[in-house]
């Protein structure tokens, strides 16, 4: 029966669309980020073909591409958050005050993912239930969020040493089997949310809430608890993220976060969900990220003045955005400019 | 207060026909009203499907039709005093999931599709079969989704396909999908609010076939279309809604096609449907 049920629609003459046809915009990335590490090659072999420089990115992307998985799913909903770095501050300061005030370090760390999910919620609710354009309300908790951190603080940062925090630094900056352990965290995440966005219930929801909010509610979709969800899945992500940093540096600095912004919108949408919401991949975000993670770390090794990283930078992501959507275009049939 | 809502002393049109008036209807809705804003959509009305049967619903532009659906759906919450009954069954905590749980579905005006989805996401929107690890089941919903299109969509295009988006099919395959998810999850009731809209011929031929099926196989029915040529062949009963009141309630046995158009045109004018009487 099941066999007869799928032969049916081969009768149609047109079957399945291809590949390239649903995965086609993925291919202008992924075709700047091949061409973009060839010439890297070309320009300093010795670099780039050692394994040192992967080291040391994979290091360093995880800090805005772990935030930037869990943004897709904001992004997919036709939201944005421009909050999150302040979240990563905000929940590591929360880990530690109770961390310093001497309790137990997994109570910390309940403390900070607790502080990331109830940014995340309000970010959430004033978004979804009070219907404020989030553009506008997530610049708003961004200010809000960092006062809140700079005033518990003091301004001051916490030193994060070896012997007080052992088993935290493990956690955040081990290096099983060689491996910088933030980027293995980074692949386990986009596993991980690669399952609740295609294989849940949840994730087909965040689609069709993204898509068509009115017929995703008629249809009974809870439109402002998958929104809300959303956005504390990013504060929870921006935590673990504000925490790696810290780590990773002996020292949680009252400017955590500062600088992951733009890495990490960039990420989600050279990655190729739509700013229009509806579509989007955790996949897609995370080569994207690497991919920015590797400019800056390749025109350094590549002996480019460091001048040259944000041009390079914004041409890389002019170029991809502009490829993706033209690709898009030629695949729908669909004019490629505008009247 | 009581006759404000028809305006109307004759006990028939208030009650159904003898026959059903015994039941317990599907779906009640006991002197609901709608607020938005400062506009009444919907004033005090009652209003009921009994088992088996199909309603049709009439009514010009803006008489509430549409409202009365989504409040019927659970996508409108009715303002204060109004009661939805279940079987019976006083359910205060209506919601859309809720009410397509109890088996009503939809199949909505402005199609609620979303576009940009393959079709086999769209066939299952908002309520997703899941495998025993609780994860979308998604080999059935493609292999189900298939077999639903050739099926019982039976589509002249030749290149639909369930992986193919819904922004890529003409307006009568998507009315197609909108009303297959409404028969696949066998409901008990089924509402179709202008389903013939910006259909072919056949297609809409097939539509109003689908509605027929529907009394068949014992289950019921509110039909919603501005073509009265549509409506009339195929209900039981008819409601006639006019600024968001209940203006007449007919058994089809009661009133003829002819008559029944007279009185549309005499509500639109005077708001009333009997010559006589005031409104």
């Amino acid at each position: 029966m099941t066999a007869a049920a799928l032969a049916k629609p081969k009768t149609n003459a047109n079957g399945a669309p291809s590949m390239l046809r649903r995965h086609g915009s993925q291919l202008g990335i992924l075709g700047v980020g091949l061409a973009m590490w060839l010439s890297f090659v070309v320009l300093a072999p010795t670099v780039f073909l050692d394994v040192d420089i992967y080291k040391a990115f994979a290091e360093s992307t995880p800090f805005f591409a772990i935030p930037a998985l869990a943004l897709t799913f904001v992004v997919i909903t036709g939201e944005i958050d421009l909050s999150f770095p302040s979240i990563m501050a905000l929940g590591t300061a929360s880990f530690c005050q109770v961390a310093e005030a001497g309790y137990p370090h997994w109570l910390a760390l309940i403390a900070g993912f607790s502080t990331g999910a109830a940014c995340g919620w309000l970010n959430g609710a004033l978004v979804s239930r009070l219907g404020i354009p989030s553009l506008v309300i997530t610049i708003g908790t961004s200010f809000l969020y960092r006062g809140i951190e700079l005033v518990m603080q003091n301004g001051a940062g916490v030193a994060l040493t070896d012997d007080k925090y052992a088993s935290m630094l493990q956690i955040f900056t081990g290096r099983p089997f060689g491996i910088p352990i933030q980027s293995l965290w980074a692949v386990l995440f986009t596993a991980l949310l690669w399952v609740l966005l295609n294989r849940t219930r949840f994730g087909a929801h965040v689609f069709l809430v993204g898509d068509n909010p009115t017929s995703a509610r008629l249809m009974g979709v809870n439109v402002v608890r998958i929104k809300t969800m959303c956005f504390i899945l990013t504060g929870l992500f921006a935590v673990f993220s504000g925490l790696m940093t810290s780590f990773v540096g002996n020292y949680f600095w009252p400017t955590t976060g500062d600088g992951a912004l733009l890495s990490s919108i960039a990420s989600v949408f050279l990655g190729g969900t739509s700013v229009f919401g509806g579509t989007g991949t955790v996949l897609g975000t995370l080569v994207a990220s690497y991919i920015i993670g590797a400019i800056n770390a390749g025109i350094v090794s590549a002996g480019v003045n460091a001048f040259y990283t944000q041009l390079v930078f914004g041409l890389v992501i002019v170029v991809s955005v502009v490829l993706q959507t033209i690709i898009e275009r030629k695949l729908q049939r669909r004019p490629i400019l505008t009247q | 207060m009581g006759s404000l809502r028809t305006g109307m002393t004759d006990d028939d049109l208030q009650e159904g026909p003898q026959a059903v008036d015994q039941q317990t209807p599907v779906i009640e809705l006991r002197h609901v009203s709608k607020t938005f804003g400062e506009v009444r959509s919907l004033s005090g009305v009652d209003f009921k499907v009994y088992p088996g049967e199909i309603v049709g619903l009439l009514g010009d532009n803006g008489a509430g039709k549409s409202t009365l659906v989504k409040t019927v759906m659970g996508y409108h919450r009715p303002d204060a005093g109004g009661e939805i009954l279940f079987k019976g069954e006083p359910i205060h905590d209506w919601s859309v999931a809720r009410a397509r749980k109890l088996g009503i579905e939809t199949v909505y005006q402005e199609r609620a599709l979303a576009e940009k989805q393959p079709i086999w996401r769209n066939m299952f929107m908002g309520r997703e079969p899941l495998n025993k690890w609780g994860l979308l089941d998604v080999g059935k919903m493609k292999t189900e989704c298939a077999r639903l299109m050739s099926e019982h969509m039976g589509f002249t295009s030749a290149a639909v396909h369930p992986e193919n988006t819904v922004m890529t099919m003409s307006g009568g395959e998507k009315q197609g999908v909108a009303i297959t998810r409404a028969l696949y999850f066998e409901a008990e009731l089924v509402i179709l609010d202008e389903p013939t809209m910006g259909l072919s011929l056949t297609e809409t031929k097939k539509t109003l076939d689908f509605v027929g099926n529907i009394k068949k196989a014992g289950k019921s029915a509110i039909f919603i279309d501005h073509n009265i040529f549509h409506v009339y062949p195929v209900v039981d009963r008819l409601y006639v809604l006019d600024r968001g009141k209940v203006a007449g309630v007919y058994a089809k046995s009661e009133i003829s096609m002819d008559d029944l158009i007279d009185r549309l045109y005499r509500v639109a004018r005077t708001g009333s449907l009997e010559e006589s009487t005031a409104p």
